[in-house]
């Protein structure tokens, strides 16, 4: 599918390239190009595609995906991974259903700082103790889903009815709903700390060479500590979002399978595994690139184990074309 | 000068010794441990129906998980386990109307067909492991429900051997358990005794050195992910034999309980250490956890998950202490 796209020189690259790693600006270019067949195929052949309720239903629907996508590439970017999202979103959905009698911004303060404390831990025994975060973050996938349900009074669906609360998921500002904004405002942040901070340097520069860049001065435990921390509370954030969304905290359903969404959105979008690379906007293209082949396949009543195939496909297919040329 | 090295050249052998001992001795330990205090705290824990199905039951985990000792010893990782056992279970109840043979034969070697998929995209399109597996999780997942329209396909009671092998028995002793012991005995064999054995653990240790001396590391990793596939496969095919139905979302998750098991076994992530010895243990440790946890029957399923996520961390931080302390030595 990407190759017969070439540079279209009226789009703008979603980052500049710099000269020494040029492969970053095609490949962002590759996966813009990509959304822009998938869009304007979809808007010619599938019926209802392109009015303006589905577009924002794709916007709206995968405002969670960029949240977590956004803390998955600058994990990935410190050549970690973070299997735990879809867990710490359930956990954090369950704390705020909990403790939503009590006031939602003690619900929606708790629920992050809860969620925050499981990035931290993450972090920690990633940077401090040294485990493959693989296996951390599988240790905390587990053991996340089961403190969501036991925190939702052993498995309960919890409801939610609170007007200030039901605004995460189901407000409105202007046209726009409140989690497309929230998930912007993410990627906005992220996009100027990456760029314009040092902590975006040393996030780089510790995933690109661990032990040069702490020779070099860069505090690489604190970053990746901070790097996964973000990544959970960018979870919260959007286990909040799905929980007022839902108008209930279903800690069995709430994030389940987001690691590989997110996963996949940032591989497609252009950042490479093996860390060092971040492309923020490559990421949230990454995730609109899905969203877009799951809506419309269900637009067009394909199965949705096709689009799961599909799905592969299409992450296969992006790794490949990235993968480090070396003769 | 050289006899003031000599001691400390000594030190050096005694406490790696004793930390790689601790290492793979440890599980074995928690092991005997459990097994103890069960049968101490629970009259019903130490005897052989309730051991005997603790086995039964963790016999499928338990070949799942052999698989992925192979792969994660050349340094690899496979995602998709969970996914090929089910496409396994469905086609073999699908074939099982043209009888037991075509059933497991279809079943495992389309598993196979698919863990030859991965390897090929591992050694020749040089896409990460994890990501390959990744997507063959999905692809293979979506498969078997497309094909099934996400409805479990009862199997035919003309597939008499495919039934057998999930229900039968051999005297006392489950089918499925005799399938276990004897896969394990075979791996440890080959990993122990045999060229391809050797080559898997030089694999691991270093590719690009084992590349230089000459070995095919590309076939060998090929052939691991093939491997990893067929127990799957088998591992399938059990299970749709015991439930007499092939399901489409039979085996999920089981990946990362596959992981779990190999990591507490004691066999290292980065490649090169641990072996079939250390998953057994890994396998029947968890298992007996999660028995006794059944059998306290207090500890609802949610603390479970708790507990088990805990325990892995856990144990991944004992060996990373002990394996940093190995090497600073």
């Amino acid at each position: 599918m990407a190759q017969s796209l070439g540079l279209d020189p009226s789009v703008p690259p979603a980052r500049p390239a710099r000269q020494w790693k040029p492969r970053a600006g095609i490949s962002a270019y590759a996966a813009l190009g990509a959304l822009l067949v998938l869009v304007i195929g979809n808007a010619l052949f599938t019926p209802n595609f392109a009015t303006s309720s589905n577009l924002w239903n794709v916007l709206l629907q995968v405002s969670t995906v960029v949240l977590t996508a956004v803390g998955m590439t600058l994990v990935i970017a410190t050549g970690g991974i973070d299997l735990s999202v879809g867990s710490v979103m359930a956990v954090a959905g369950a704390v705020a259903a909990v403790l939503l009698p009590r006031g939602v911004m003690v619900a929606v303060l708790a629920a992050l700082v809860v969620a925050t404390l499981m990035g931290i831990v993450n972090g920690s025994l990633i940077a401090g103790m040294r485990v493959q975060p693989i296996v951390v973050t599988l240790a905390t996938l587990i053991a996340g889903r089961g403190l969501a349900q036991v925190i939702s009074h052993e498995g309960e669906l919890v409801t939610i009815s609170d007007p200030a609360f039901d605004v995460l998921g189901r407000g409105h500002l202007g046209p726009v709903p409140v989690q497309v904004l929230i998930a912007l405002v993410a990627v906005g942040i992220a996009i100027f700390l990456l760029r314009a901070t040092p902590f975006g340097r040393y996030v780089l520069a510790s995933g690109g060479n661990a032990p040069a860049a702490r020779l070099a001065g860069v505090p690489v435990r604190r970053t990746v500590i901070t790097v996964y921390a973000m990544s959970a509370f960018l979870a919260g954030v959007a286990g909040l979002v799905v929980a007022s969304r839902l108008g209930a905290s279903d800690a069995a359903k709430i994030g389940l399978n987001m690691e590989l969404d997110a996963i996949a959105a940032v591989v497609v979008g252009g950042t490479a595994l093996s860390g060092g690379r971040a492309t923020i906007a490559g990421s949230v293209v990454g995730a609109l690139i899905m969203q877009v082949i799951a809506t419309s396949f269900n637009m067009l009543l394909v199965p949705y184990a096709w689009s799961l195939a599909l799905k592969a496909l299409i992450i296969l297919v992006a790794v490949y074309l990235q993968r480090p040329r070396r003769v | 000068m050289t006899t003031g090295m000599l001691p400390a050249l000594r030190g050096h052998f005694t406490s790696s010794r004793a930390v790689s001992l601790l290492q793979r001795g440890g599980a074995v330990v928690a092991l005997v441990i459990a097994c103890i205090a069960g049968s101490m705290r629970y009259y019903a824990f130490a005897t052989p129906e309730n051991l005997l199905n603790v086995l039964r039951q963790n016999s499928m985990l338990g070949l799942v998980a052999l698989g992925m000792t192979f792969v994660i010893l050349t340094g690899g990782i496979d995602l998709s386990v969970g996914a090929l056992l089910a496409v396994s279970g469905v086609i073999a109840a699908m074939l099982s109307k043209h009888g037991s043979l075509l059933a497991l034969a279809g079943g495992i070697g389309a598993a196979t067909a698919l863990g030859v998929v991965n390897g090929l995209l591992i050694t020749r399109a040089r896409i990460q492991p994890f990501i390959v597996t990744l997507a063959m999780m999905i692809a293979a997942r979506g498969a078997a429900l497309a094909v099934t329209s996400e409805q479990s396909i009862p199997a035919s009671p003309q597939a008499s051997a495919l039934t057998w092998l999930g229900r039968g028995q051999l005297g006392p002793v489950p089918v499925p358990v005799v399938l276990f012991f004897l896969a394990y005995a075979v791996a440890w064999v080959t990993l122990r005794y045999t060229r391809f054995g050797r080559y898997v653990y030089a694999v691991g240790d270093s590719e690009e050195a084992a590349r230089l001396m000459g070995l095919p590391a590309d076939r060998l990793v090929l052939a691991t992910y093939a491997l990893s596939g067929a127990l799957a496969g088998l591992a399938g095919v059990v299970l749709a034999g015991r439930l007499g139905a092939g399901q489409p979302v039979a085996g999920t998750g089981w990946e990362l309980d596959a992981i779990a098991a190999v990591v507490v076994g004691g066999t290292l992530l980065t490649g090169g250490q641990g072996g079939a010895g250390a998953t057994i243990i890994g396998v029947l440790l968890l298992g007996v956890i999660f028995n006794l946890f059944n059998l306290e029957g207090t500890i609802s399923p949610w603390w479970q998950w708790v507990l088990r996520g805990t325990f892995l961390m856990g144990v991944v931080i004992i060996q990373g202490r002990l394996q940093r302390r190995a090497r600073s030595h």
